[in-house]
């Protein structure tokens, strides 16, 4: 029984991490590659529509965890106390910054919630990324299972170790960039169909199912044990085609974030564990496809 | 170093201990985020009303009318969302212990709040929001009414999960100290949960009448969008006559009956009886003495409290005294107050309502200007009421977490110091305060421009 609650919380995290991975590396790029007001549109039209449903399965993920393993869900919660509120409240600008933001058409308003959505997206990047570092490190539990680590360390590499220290923030950096090279891929898909749209006169309903087919082509590599990803580099292709310099950008940051991953397993395997028996274990494997998600995606 | 003083904790804040500030925590974030859910719970009924008249009179007035509170329910419903997602999280974080032995019970409703209703809820939102000229008059109120569904079903959930706390159900005790589910109807159909829920729900239709009638005579007050300020007013006030009345009876009295079967020592904390009475009075105002076991200043309804919970004048009620001190609800005082502003102010609800309802039985409240004051300016009192009533039944709980089973200082966090929870604390204070105002501006802005106003799409459009 456990196992299948197991493969289910799993399931649910890796789909969270799949497709709101994706809402925020839209949510990144947008301020940077979408000048004008109507290029933003396109972009936050890709994931208007989805990103509270997408939401929801972290919701549904954290309901799950919470019944089928308490124990695990009381000590990472309260041990990841300060990331967790911080992340809570990058969850709430976010959320705001979407929703409201085309309540008032104003060159003030529109803008302003931008940056916030940008911002916020960027910052729980690097959070998801350094609670994967985390976990993926191990922290130490004392004998009735809970820990407290300090919200930060002072960088240099050594054996103290906080939220965010040298090796976490290495694999923040990674997720970050994962999720950007996400973003653009929406976002060309939905841009693409924009521009090609508007040159043939066609409706509104060719941007949605561009936007649609992104959202099914983010939901394939799940359904083949995570070995999708080709899109990615169709995707890269067109982009490469649209406007080179932005393709050229990408490549960077792609193999930016493959060598910095490859370099984190290696720092995770060279860290010497002060308490390897006092691992949460358990949670490693769940964090495992989601490293493993992140690594298909960047291929 | 740093080591060290992570592990001597005395420099930490001296001036409140973690567990006071763990409460002001959930306490804080709690109160606030109902501030939204009451409103778009009642308001859900209300559009469904809205839709099905349109439905009848085949006219574009309701729909508008409609369209307009949907625009309202729309910006309440995201609050509801951002405020809410906290509420989840902060089991683990700041009550760690509580869901390590409780998440096996309360995980499964919060789950299915999750998964099921508020899944249903937003999504069908969007399609009731957006979808209106591709639906047809027919799927559009199917729509509306599956948002009200879905709302009306997450309430469920998540007063299922309060009523297992304040009254556990099937459940039983494992080797650790864990709490097992053994039936999960025993969970669903909680004796406690029928007339809490009912009368939540009710409480939640009270607010979105008052909130109806009072924008209504805003309209007609300003002699502006008039046609629309009386569909508002007469439909607040019907609902509101109606709401009202069921809120004290059979609900509240149900709700009454629960805490006296099942939470002796709170009714008694809660009508401030402190010795036990064959024939209590139902005090109506007084000072409750925890010190000196007695309440100052009574005025009482003599035996009307044995009457009201035993249908008997003379039936024994029983005091505080009967209870060892530490099983008494630690903060009486805030209990006793709460209490007694709930149900002072759930009449004076109820008899604000009549009133309003006998003007327009008699077809003069539309004119009436200074009785479309009274409802414009009742506008808070209804969520003043329902946050009163909260604070009774969390406050009531105490002291314990999960009545019977586990004291509050059992399920905090033990890690989290009392400095980094207020920390955290005023960081949501500080962000729920910016959120507040964003709210205001927002449904303000709304309300000014009218149902007449035409509709464009609030959400990102392709």
């Amino acid at each position: 029984m456990e196992t299948i609650w197991f493969c289910l919380v799993a399931v649910m995290i890796a789909v969270y991490v799949v497709l709101d991975g994706f809402d925020l590396g839209a949510g990144i790029i947008h301020l940077f590659v979408a000048r004008t007001d109507s290029e933003r549109r396109a972009v936050l039209g890709s994931i208007g529509p989805v990103w509270d449903g997408n939401e929801v399965w972290l919701l549904a993920g954290g309901g799950t965890l919470y019944f089928a393993f308490p124990a695990l869900y009381a000590s990472s919660f309260s041990g990841f106390y300060l990331p967790l509120m911080i992340v809570l409240w990058l969850l709430i600008l976010r959320g705001i910054s979407i929703e409201f933001r085309n309540h008032i058409q104003s060159p003030v308003w529109q803008p302003l919630w931008d940056v916030v959505f940008a911002g916020a997206s960027a910052l729980l990047a690097i959070f998801f990324g350094a609670a994967l570092g985390n976990v993926v490190r191990g922290v130490p539990l004392d004998a009735s299972g809970e820990f407290f680590l300090p919200l930060w360390t002072d960088f240099t590499v050594g054996m103290d170790t906080g939220i965010l220290d040298w090796y976490t923030i290495l694999i923040a950096v990674a997720a970050l960039l994962t999720l950007i090279g996400d973003g653009v891929k929406g976002w060309a898909a939905v841009y693409l169909a924009g521009r090609v749209g508007a040159a043939v006169g066609a409706a509104d309903w060719v941007v949605a199912a561009a936007a649609l087919a992104v959202f099914l082509g983010h939901l394939y590599p799940v359904f083949h044990q995570f070995a999708g990803g080709k899109g990615v580099s169709t995707a890269a292709g067109i982009v490469y085609a649209l406007h080179w310099q932005l393709g050229l950008a990408l490549m960077v940051v792609w193999l930016a974030s493959v060598a910095s991953t490859i370099a984190s397993i290696w720092a995770c395997r060279s860290l010497p564990r002060r308490d390897a028996g006092s691992m949460v274990a358990g949670s490693v494997p769940v964090f495992f496809l989601y490293i493993s998600t992140a690594c298909c995606r960047t291929t | 170093m740093r080591r060290q003083m992570s592990q001597d904790r005395s420099w930490y804040f001296p001036f409140m201990d973690a567990l006071t500030v763990h409460r002001l925590h959930f306490a804080f974030t709690a109160t606030f985020h109902y501030i939204f859910p009451q409103l778009t719970m009642g308001l859900a009924l209300l559009i469904l009303i809205l839709k099905t008249l349109a439905l009848r009179t085949g006219g574009e007035h309701y729909n508008r009318a409609a369209r307009f509170w949907a625009r309202i329910f729309a910006v309440n419903f995201a609050m509801g969302v951002v405020t809410g997602i906290p509420m989840e999280f902060q089991f683990g974080t700041n009550w760690a212990r509580f869901s390590k032995a409780a998440g096996g019970v309360i995980g499964q409703t919060l789950a299915m709040e999750g998964v099921f209703s508020f899944f249903l809820e937003s999504s069908f939102l969007g399609v009731f929001l957006f979808g209106e000229k591709r639906l047809g008059p027919k799927a559009h109120w199917f729509a509306a009414f599956l948002v009200f569904a879905g709302s009306w079903l997450s309430g469920f959930f998540i007063i299922a999960t309060d009523a297992w706390m304040q009254h556990p159900t099937g459940y039983e005790l494992g080797k650790n100290g864990e709490i097992l589910l053994t039936s999960l109807s025993g969970l669903l159909l909680n004796p406690w949960l029928f007339w809490q829920y009912l009368h939540n729900m009710i409480g939640s239709v009270v607010t979105a009448s008052f909130v109806m009638a009072s924008v209504g005579a805003f309209y007609l007050l300003g002699r502006r969008s008039e046609e629309y300020g009386r569909t508002f007013v007469r439909l607040g006030v019907i609902a509101g006559m109606i709401s009202t009345f069921l809120m004290a009876f059979p609900t509240g009295d149900g709700q009454g009956k629960n805490v006296a079967w099942h939470q002796p020592a709170t009714l008694a904390a809660m009508e401030g009886l402190f010795e036990t009475t064959h024939g209590a009075p139902l005090v109506l105002i007084g000072q409750p003495d925890p010190e000196k076991r007695r309440l100052d200043n009574p005025l009482a309804i003599p035996r009307a409290l044995s009457f009201l919970t035993y249908q008997r004048w003379g039936a024994e009620v029983k005091g505080l005294n009967e209870f060892p001190p530490d099983h008494w609800p630690d903060n009486i005082a805030l209990l006793y107050y709460s209490y007694h502003i709930m149900v002072g102010l759930g009449t004076v609800l109820i008899g604000v309502m009549a009133l309003a309802s006998l003007s327009l039985w008699r077809g003069r409240l539309y004119g009436a200007r200074s009785l479309l004051w009274l409802l414009m300016l009742m506008l808070p009192f209804p969520y003043i009421a329902t946050t009163a009533g909260w604070i009774t039944a969390e406050v009531g709980r105490q002291p314990w977490l999960i009545y019977g089973i586990m004291r509050t200082p059992e399920g905090v966090s033990p890690h989290i110091s009392a400095g980094n929870a207020l920390f955290t604390l005023i960081g949501f204070m500080g962000i729920y305060t910016v959120l507040a105002i964003l709210f205001l501006f927002l449904v303000g802005r709304e309300i000014d421009e009218g149902p007449e106003h035409p509709v464009e799409a609030h959400a990102v459009t392709l």
